[in-house]
Formats: C-alpha cells, structure tokens, sequence
C-alpha cells in the first residue's frame, strides 16, 4: 500500500454578504444567520493574509469589537475562545453567540460604531488543488515542508478539522500512518493559533527533525 | 513596453506565478469579453490594459471591446458616475431612456461570441439583456465608490445589475444588498511600474534636490491631489504642531488641479495654511510624475493620507510596499491595508495624528517594524499579481457551486 503523501494547497476568493453590523446587537444577529463559510473567514482571514506578522488579532469579530467598538472586554473574551478545542464551525459559533448575548444581557456598553466604520460580513469560496510535492518517507516529508507553498500549510493544518470534520490535522494522520505516533501527536498538540504561518513552518520542520526538545509546548 | 509574467516571480516568488498558470489552465478554451466604454484614459482602461495582456501570457483568451456613444450619452454617463458617489445630481426619464437606447444599439453591433462577459462599470450595464438569448455568463465589475450612491440610480442600475451571474466590488463597504453573489476584488499596485520600482538612492536624491528638500533632516509626505476631501490644511495643522518639538520637512505633493475649479481653490488655500514655512513644499506635479512620486514616498520618513473620504486609498500601499511607515486615516479601502499598530497606524482625528506621527519620528526602530510588516502585507494582498488571481478565480468560480471546490491538477 502507498504511503504517498500528496500536498494540496489552498486559494481563496471572497465574496461579500451585503450585511453590516454597527453594534453588537447587529452582530449577533449576523452570527445567527452567516453561513459556515463566513464563520470560517473572518476567524481565518487574518491569520492568512498576515502571516509574517504576530498572530495576534486572532479574528475580525475580536479586531473590530476591540479596535472599532471599543470594548475591550468583549474582545479579548471572543479571542480567547480557544479555536485549537473548538470541533467544528457550529460549536464556535455558538461560543461566539453566548458571548456576545451575555454581554448584551448584562447591560453593558451596547451602543454603535461611528458612521464608516461597520463590520461588513464576508465569506470565502476555497479552490484546493495538488501541489507538485509529495513524500513516502519522513525524510521527504521534511525536506517538502521546507518548499511547499504556505498555503499548503493552511489547508492541511487549519481547514481538516473545522471544514472536512476530520479527528486531527492531516500531517498528523499520515505521521500515525507511517507509524510515528509520537511525531504526530506533538503536531496535534500545538496550537497553530498562536504562530505566524511562517513560525508554524519552522515549528513543524523542528518537530519532524526532533530539533526542539527545548521548546516549551511540546 | 509590456510586463512580462515571469519578472513579477522576482518578487511575489514562483510558486505564485505557477498558482496563477494552473488558474488560468483551467480557463481553457474559455473567452473571457471585456467591455467598458473607453481604451485610453482613466483608471479602468488602465487596468484592462495591463491586465489583458498579463492573461493573454498566462494563456487566457482574454479580449477587450469597447461601446460607442455620443456626448449626450457620455454626459449621461458622467452624471451617473457623480450620482453613485453620492453627489446630488438630477437624471430625467429621458436621459435614462437615451442611455438603454445608445447600450441597445450597441448590443446591435457587438460581437457576442465568447463564454464569459466581463461588463465594466455603469456605461454598458444594459448589454447584459443579451443574456437570455446568448446563455454564457455575464459579470458586472464595479469600480465606482458604492458607498452612498443617490437611490434612484442605484435603483435603476440594480434593475441591470441582478440580470448578472455576479458583482465584483472593491471594497466591503460598497457591497448592497443584491440577489446575486457579490464577490470583492481590491484593487493592486504594480511592483514593477514606474510609480513603485526600484530607485536608486541617486535617483531619488536629484528628485530632492530639484524640489530643494533638505535630506539630510526628517520628511513627512503626502500624495494626494488637492482636494478637501484629502484634508491637506488638516496635514499642515499637524506637521505645525510636530514641528514644535522635533524638526522635520513637510511635503504635500500632487497633481489635478488646473483643470478643477475646486482643486485651485483648495491650491490656494493650502499655500496659504502654509504661509512662508520654507519646510513645506507644496508641489503641483505635471501628469507623468509617477518617478518624483516614487523618489518622494522612497525618501520620505513617514507618508501621511490623512483623508476625509477615500475610495480605496491605493496611495497607502504604494508607501507601505518602499516600506515606509504610515500613519492614514480609518476610512474607505485604507482598513484593509493596515491593521493597526501590525502594518501601520490608523487614525481618526488630528490629534491622533499629531501624537503617533511624533511616535515614529521619536522611535524609527518601532517605525521602521511597522514598515516592514506594512511592505510584507502589501505583497500577499495588493499586488498586480493577486489582483490577475482573483479574476482568474472570478472566472472559475462561475462553473463551479459550493464553498470548497477541488481543481484536482498538478502545477506543472
């Protein structure tokens, strides 16, 4: 049986909703209602489209509910839903939901953004295609994740669990495949969240060459 | 003298050009009509220009045509332009009707063959009737600023615009609320234009020494044509209250105003806010002047665009891709560009601009972290390259439904 694995990679085209939110009524109301693929960009969207720069803000909701509104609170307490746990689009929106209706209902600061400055809703269509990498041993696996394009790490890394419902990320699974458990359990265990895409690269390549016994987190 | 494809590779790296070929190898045997309503002059011409010849070298049938019209309807056409920006103007029932008349003619005459028809802007919206009897597919690209079109334009416009498969807009705030998918491409710079290429430091030093500004000691720039809606007195009041604790030029150049009753009016008064400062340069750039613009931005500190009201803003990124610090002002396009305090600073008044522009002149090195990230953005998000990207995929996406769609190919 093959052990191929074959790189995909990822490109995205976005699309507009024609739906605004001024305040955090409204966005509540357009969480309700937003497609998945909505939900998807705009907790992926920064992360992708900065990814030589510090990971934080995690979210468009977070970035704007802290930088537009104001509400410092609300904003840290939507970026600190911890996506890594999160099993699938729904269950986040949901964490999302119950933290913005708590807020509401608390009587806290509910007023508007200033005319200009409203959260548009967006969602994103992804076109995947194979990638002219591929790898049957480790080291393969390796030496490819030093070329592969960084959008190949997005899709195999971000878009498994929340978009194809899949247990893990995909190297992970082929790492168990191979008969590395313990590789791709120290994969799994991150929390690709708190990287820049170019910080995961370079983590991951360590990982695979058992080069980071000093990091914390694994 | 035309760009090629690959010299952009230099730049954006290949696997970026290679995405761009197997896009575009997907598109095969496709034609893809362009129809606007001019090929010289103005922006959209200038795109198309560039644009048609990038995909004709990725292998994409891509070809332009454009619709004849007279004065009147171009007077039409002129007026439902201010309109869609919110200007006050009137239309009358028999202006609408000569402009269907004059598209109908038009749609007469044209040459239908091709798959997808790519109709720019508002002047040849109605061709889109040909649709029922033709059956390929029809895209509307918008490159107006929708943000507060008067209503019974939009209202008459939409009646068009729904008969299309999609809408492209350049910016999220002008999307409405429509029955077709609404898709958003940003407009791009060109890395290798001669606005934005390289310059050499003394290429961009004889610039300095013609206007007569002091390298040696900080620069503050804007580009922007004089216009109040660029606020150019609120650029001044700034720089004044800078100045008073650190020393710095201030330059605030752009072109547009001899032909512009308003432009000259704002002239005045910009040099009269400027009063006898010999650190400020006005400077009323001739048409052409993308290389002193360039060796401007190159030279400068830190580039302000402290505007009232933008469309998009591209002047931003053309700063932040020399890697320069910007301070700009939280409206139109410009959020997209900078995330604040990552790639740049936004601000909403003159006092906020008055206290992080003495920010980054006090601390180049926390400046100069904010370009670079700037410059980085700039490259994954505003470049020609993504823009041929997003058309590429414009195009795909109207063969293919769903969220998540798998081209299953290899690069080759």
């Amino acid at each position: 049986m093959s052990n191929e694995f074959r790189f995909f990679s990822e490109t995205h085209q976005t699309r507009l909703l024609g739906m605004k939110a001024k305040d955090p009524i409204q966005l509540l109301e357009g969480l309700r209602k937003i497609p998945e693929s909505s939900m998807y960009y705009h907790t992926h969207r920064f992360l992708q489209q900065h990814y030589r720069i510090s990971p934080e803000p995690p979210n468009d909701f977070a970035y704007w509910i802290t930088n537009i509104l104001g509400l410092r609170e609300l904003g840290e307490s939507i970026t600190s839903v911890d996506i890594v746990n999160i099993k699938s689009i729904e269950e986040l929106r949901t964490r999302y939901i119950k933290k913005l209706e708590d807020h509401i209902l608390s009587g806290k600061h509910i007023s508007g953004c200033i005319e200009g400055h409203e959260f548009h809703f967006m969602d994103c269509k992804t076109f995947v295609f194979q990638t002219d990498f591929a790898a049957n041993t480790l080291a393969e696996f390796t030496e490819a994740m030093e070329k592969i394009p960084i959008t190949s790490i997005c899709f195999h890394i971000f878009e498994p669990r929340l978009r194809y419902q899949k247990r893990e990320n995909d190297f992970s699974i082929w790492l168990r495949d191979i008969g590395e458990p313990e590789l791709a359990d120290r994969i799994s265990r991150m929390d690709p969240y708190a990287f820049t895409l170019e910080g995961l690269r370079k983590k991951i390549i360590k990982i695979l060459r058992r080069d980071d016994c000093f990091d914390n987190e694994n | 003298m035309t760009t090629k494809i690959k010299e952009y590779s230099s730049i954006v790296g290949q696997d970026v050009i290679d995405e761009l070929y197997l896009l575009a190898g997907k598109l095969e045997g496709k034609v893809i009509r362009n129809i606007n309503s001019t090929k010289v002059g103005g922006g959209v011409a200038e795109i198309l220009n560039r644009m048609i010849s990038l995909l004709e070298q990725l292998g994409v049938d891509a070809r332009w045509d454009t619709i004849k019209g007279d004065e009147i309807f171009f007077d039409i056409t002129k007026k439902m332009h201010n309109a869609l920006h919110g200007v006050d103007v009137e239309i009358s029932l028999e202006e609408f009707m000569y402009f269907l008349e004059i598209n109908r003619k038009n749609a007469k005459e044209m040459d239908f063959t091709g798959d997808i028809f790519f109709i720019h802007d508002p002047q040849p919206i109605v061709l889109v009737e040909q649709r029922e009897s033709l059956g390929n597919k029809w895209v509307w690209r918008c490159h107006v600023d929708f943000t507060t079109p008067k209503e019974e334009v939009m209202a008459f416009l939409k009646l068009y615009i729904e008969k299309y498969d999609s809408a492209v807009f350049s910016a999220p705030a002008f999307a409405r609320k429509l029955r077709i998918p609404q898709v958003l491409i940003s407009p791009s710079i060109d890395p290798l234009s001669d606005k934005n290429k390289d310059l050499s430091q003394e290429e961009i030093d004889s610039v300095l020494e013609q206007f007569g500004i002091d390298k040696s000691r900080p620069i503050v720039t804007q580009i922007s044509r004089f216009d109040y809606l660029k606020d150019p007195i609120g650029v001044i009041e700034v720089y004044k209250r800078v100045k008073r604790h650190l020393d710095c030029q201030l330059v605030l150049a752009g072109g547009g105003a001899t032909d512009d009753p308003e432009g000259v009016k704002v002239l005045e008064e910009v040099k009269n806010a400027a009063a006898d400062d010999p650190d400020i340069f006005i400077l009323l750039l001739p048409p052409k002047s993308d290389v002193e613009i360039n060796a401007l931005q190159r030279a400068s500190s830190v580039v302000l665009q402290k505007s009232l009201k933008e469309g998009f803003g591209l002047t931003v990124a053309e700063a932040l891709w020399k890697e320069k610090p910007v301070i700009a002002s939280a409206v139109g396009g410009i959020p997209l560009q900078i995330a604040h305090k990552h790639s740049g600073i936004l601000t909403y008044s003159i006092d906020g601009t008055v206290h992080y522009l003495k920010q980054l002149l006090y601390e180049p090195e926390y400046a100069k972290g904010l370009a670079q990230n700037g410059k980085e953005h700039i490259k994954n998000n505003f470049l020609i390259t993504r823009h041929i990207k997003d058309y590429l995929l414009l195009f795909l996406s109207l063969y293919h439904g769903g969220d998540i769609i798998e081209l299953n190919s290899c690069i080759h």
